[in-house]
C-alpha cells in the first residue's frame, strides 16, 4: 500500500503552502480547541465535586422529613434505635435542627448568628471535616458524652470568636436564651470569604439534646446518617425508607412524607446536570467542526483540479481508482489530523488559562479544593479521532472525483 | 506465432455535436516482440487515438485489441490500470514527472502501484536509473534537472516496471534537436537490448529512426512497412506538408 508515500506527500503539500494549510485547518483547530476547553473545564468541575464529596464522606445519607397527615414525626430516639438495630450498615445519626434563640455575650447581642443542634456524627474525625465542610481551628468538636449528657457546650465559627471574644474563645462562655454555654471548639475561617454577620463563619453548633431543651420541642425534621462505607449507603437508604414508610403507614411515602438521599445520588445528580450542560456546549462546538470539514472539502476539490495532470500520470502508470482515492483521502485526513493536534494543544492551553482564573474563584465558593482543568486522555483521543474522521468523511467526495477522472482527459489537462 | 500487439478492425467513433468523427476507421495492426515501430501522421490522423488504445487508456468502439494474447478491448477502468502497470511503459512529450516527488520516487511509482515492497522497489528503481545514466540524481527534484535529463528519468520510470511495450508519445517534442537525437538513440538502444518500442510522432525525420513505419491518415493505415522504403516518408496526396525539424 502507498500509505506512507501518500502521507509524506500530504505533509509536503501542507508545508509548501503553509498559509493555505493553516486557513484550511482553522475550522478544525477552533472546533477541536473548543471541545477540548469544554471537556477540560467539565473534567475540572467533576473533579471538584468529587473532592467535595470525598471531603464530606461518601457514606453520608440525608433524610428530610415533611411529617405525616396528623403532624406526627419520629422522635430522635427512634432514629438512634434504628441505627442500633442495623449497626452492621448504619453507623451513626445526627439530628440537624436549626434553633431560633437569642445569642448574647455580655451586653452584645448576635441576632444573625445561625444556631444548629447536632450530634458528634456531624464531624468526621477521619477526614477532619464537618458534614457542611468546616474544619476545626481550635479545641474539639462536640462529643458523644456532650450529646448524651446534654452538656452546655458549643463549637463556634471564626466570626463569632473574633467579634465576641477578640480571637480567644476557648473555655469562655456565651449565653443562648439566657443559658450559659462553654466554647469547646472554634471552626476554621472559611477560605477567603468575607467574615460578616450571618455568614458561614457566624454560627454555633450545640448538642441537639441541649437544643431540644432550649426549644422545648422534639420536632426534628432533618437527619444525617452515616453508613459503614460508600458501598453500603444504598442499603442504608433502603433501611431508612422502609422504616419511614412503616412509620408513616404508607407503601411509598418518599417525596410525600420524607426524602432520603445518599451522597452518591447527590453526586450523580450534579454530574448528570453537568453532563447535559457539557453535551449542549460540545454540540455547539461541533458546528465549528462541521464548518472545518466543509473547508477541507473545498480545498481538496481545488487540489484535485490543480493536480489533474498528476492524477492522469499516476493512472497511466497503473494507479487504480482506489489508489487515487486513497491518496486524496489520506491527504484530507492528514490535514484535519494536524488541525486536530493543533486544536488539542490550543484547547489545552486555553483550558489551563481559564482553569487558573476560574479555579481560584470556585475554590473560594466551595471552601477549598483543587480545580484541575486538564483534558482526559479519552477526550484527547476522541477529539483526535473525530478530526481524522471529519477529514476522511469530507475528503471522500473530492477523492472520489479524482479517482473517477478519465486518464486521457487528465493527461491533456493544463 | 502470436503477436504482442494485435488490433483487428478497430473503430473509434466520437460524437461531436451533430458530427460523427471516425478517429480510427477500421485499423488492423500487428506488432511483434522486439520491434521498433513508429506510428506517424499529421494532427487529426488518428495517431493519438491509436496510441490511447494501444496504451490501454481508451477502449475501441468496435473491433478487438489483444495485448500479449489478452483481449483488453472490453476491460474496465481498474483492469486497464493493471494492464498499463504490468505491460506498458509510457514516455510523454512533457515528461510528466510529478514535481513534488524526488527523481527516485518518480521512478518507483509504477512499482509502487504494482505492490512491490519498499526495499526491492528502491533497488529496481535505482537499476532503472542506472540504465539511463542518472543514478546519482535520485534524490533531486525533477525541476533541478535539464529537459533531456527529465526525459531520461521518464524513460527510467517507463522501464522500471519491466513492461512488454514502451510507448513514446512525441518524446522529442519538447527537446532541442541535439537532446532529441540522444533520446532517440537511447530508444534505439533499448530496442536493441530487446524492448519493443512504439513511437508516436508527426515528424518523418524522427519516424525514420524506427525500423518500421505505420502511417495513419483520416483514421486509416495508408502505409505499413520498412522505414527505409521511400514510400514511407512520402506525404500522402492532399495532405499539408508539415514542418520538419532538422
Amino acid at each position: 500500500m502507498n500509505f506512507t508515500q501518500s502521507f509524506r506527500l500530504a505533509i509536503k503539500s501542507l508545508t509548501t503552502s503553509k498559509m493555505r494549510a493553516l486557513l484550511t485547518m482553522l475550522g478544525i483547530i477552533i472546533g477541536v480547541g473548543a471541545v477540548i476547553v469544554i471537556l477540560s473545564l467539565g473534567n475540572g468541575l467533576t473533579g471538584m465535586v468529587q473532592q467535595q464529596i470525598d471531603k464530606l464522606g461518601i457514606n453520608m445519607i440525608q433524610a428530610q422529613l415533611f411529617g405525616g397527615s396528623e403532624n406526627e414525626m419520629p422522635d430522635p430516639e427512634d432514629m438512634y434505635d434504628l441505627v442500633e438495630a442495623n449497626s452492621d450498615i448504619l453507623t451513626g445519626v445526627s439530628p440537624y435542627l436549626g434553633v431560633n434563640a437569642v445569642v448574647r455575650h455580655g451586653s452584645d447581642k448576635f441576632d444573625r448568628t445561625h444556631l444548629y443542634g447536632v450530634s458528634e456524627i456531624m464531624y468526621n474525625s477521619v477526614t477532619g471535616y464537618t458534614i457542611d465542610g468546616e474544619q476545626l481551628a481550635k479545641g474539639r468538636f462536640l462529643s458523644y458524652m456532650d450529646v448524651d449528657r446534654r452538656e452546655n457546650v458549643c463549637v463556634i465559627g471564626a466570626y463569632l470568636e473574633q467579634e465576641a471574644f477578640d480571637g480567644n474563645a476557648l473555655g469562655k462562655q456565651l449565653s443562648i436564651n439566657g443559658r450559659p454555654l462553654t466554647v469547646v471548639g472554634v471552626l476554621k475561617r472559611n477560605a477567603e470569604l468575607e467574615m460578616l454577620p450571618g455568614s458561614q463563619d457566624d454560627q454555633i453548633y450545640i448538642p441537639y439534646t441541649t437544643a431540644l431543651e432550649i426549644m422545648g420541642s422534639r420536632w426534628v425534621n432533618f437527619y444525617i446518617f452515616t453508613s459503614s462505607s460508600g458501598e453500603t449507603a444504598q442499603a442504608a437508604k433502603e433501611i431508612l425508607v422502609n422504616w419511614l414508610n412503616s412509620f408513616f403507614r404508607t407503601d411509598d411515602g418518599e417525596y410525600m412524607y420524607f426524602y432520603v438521599m445518599t451522597m452518591a445520588e447527590q453526586a450523580n445528580q450534579i454530574n448528570a446536570m453537568m453532563g447535559v450542560a457539557m453535551g449542549v456546549l460540545v454540540a455547539i462546538a461541533a458546528i465549528s467542526l462541521l464548518v472545518g470539514g466543509i473547508g477541507i472539502m473545498n480545498i481538496m476539490l481545488v487540489s484535485v483540479t490543480e493536480r489533474t495532470r498528476e492524477i492522469g500520470v499516476r493512472k497511466s502508470l497503473g494507479a487504480k481508482r482506489r489508489d487515487i482515492r486513497g491518496q486524496f483521502v489520506i491527504e484530507a485526513g492528514t490535514t484535519s489530523a494536524i488541525g486536530g493536534i493543533l486544536g488539542i494543544g490550543f484547547g489545552w492551553l486555553l483550558a489551563k488559562g481559564i482553569g487558573a482564573v476560574l479555579g481560584g474563584m470556585l475554590s473560594e465558593n466551595m471552601g477549598g479544593g483543587v480545580f484541575d482543568a486538564t483534558p482526559t486522555m479519552g477526550a484527547i483521543l476522541l477529539s483526535f479521532g473525530v478530526s481524522v474522521g471529519i477529514g476522511v468523511l469530507f475528503g471522500y467526495l473530492p477523492a472520489n472525483k479524482a479517482a473517477k477522472l478519465n486518464p486521457i482527459d487528465a493527461l491533456r489537462y493544463d | 506465432m502470436e503477436h504482442l500487439i494485435e488490433l483487428k478492425n478497430v473503430y473509434k467513433i466520437y460524437q461531436m455535436g451533430e458530427e460523427t468523427v471516425h478517429a480510427l476507421d477500421g485499423v488492423d495492426l500487428a506488432i511483434d516482440q522486439g520491434e521498433f515501430v513508429a506510428i506517424v501522421g499529421s494532427s487529426g490522423s488518428g495517431k493519438s487515438t491509436a496510441m490511447n488504445i494501444i496504451g490501454c487508456l481508451d477502449v475501441p468502439t468496435s473491433g478487438t485489441y489483444h495485448l500479449g494474447g489478452v483481449d483488453v478491448s472490453t476491460m474496465g477502468d481498474d483492469q486497464q490500470a493493471e494492464i498499463r502497470n504490468k505491460m506498458l511503459g509510457f514516455i510523454f512529450q512533457q515528461y510528466n514527472l510529478i514535481p513534488k516527488l524526488s527523481v527516485l520516487e518518480n521512478v518507483e511509482l509504477p512499482l509502487l502501484y504494482a505492490g512491490v515492497p519498499g526495499e526491492e522497489r528502491r533497488e529496481r528503481a535505482i537499476r532503472s536509473l542506472e540504465r539511463v545514466g542518472l543514478a546519482d540524481k535520485g534524490k533531486n527534484l525533477p525541476s533541478q534537472l535539464s529537459g533531456g535529463q527529465q526525459q531520461r528519468v521518464s524513460i527510467a520510470r517507463a522501464l522500471a516496471g519491466t513492461p512488454s511495450v514502451i510507448l513514446a508519445d512525441e518524446p522529442t517534442g519538447a527537446l532541442d534537436s541535439r537532446t532529441g537525437r540522444e533520446v532517440l538513440k537511447f530508444l534505439k538502444q533499448l530496442n536493441r537490448e530487446g524492448d519493443t518500442v512504439v513511437l508516436i510522432t508527426h515528424d518523418n525525420s524522427i519516424a525514420v529512426k524506427a525500423d518500421r513505419i505505420v502511417r495513419l491518415q483520416d483514421g486509416k493505415i495508408i502505409y505499413d512497412g520498412d522505414s527505409q522504403d521511400p514510400r514511407a516518408v512520402v506525404q500522402p496526396h492532399g495532405a499539408e506538408e508539415e514542418e520538419v525539424e532538422v
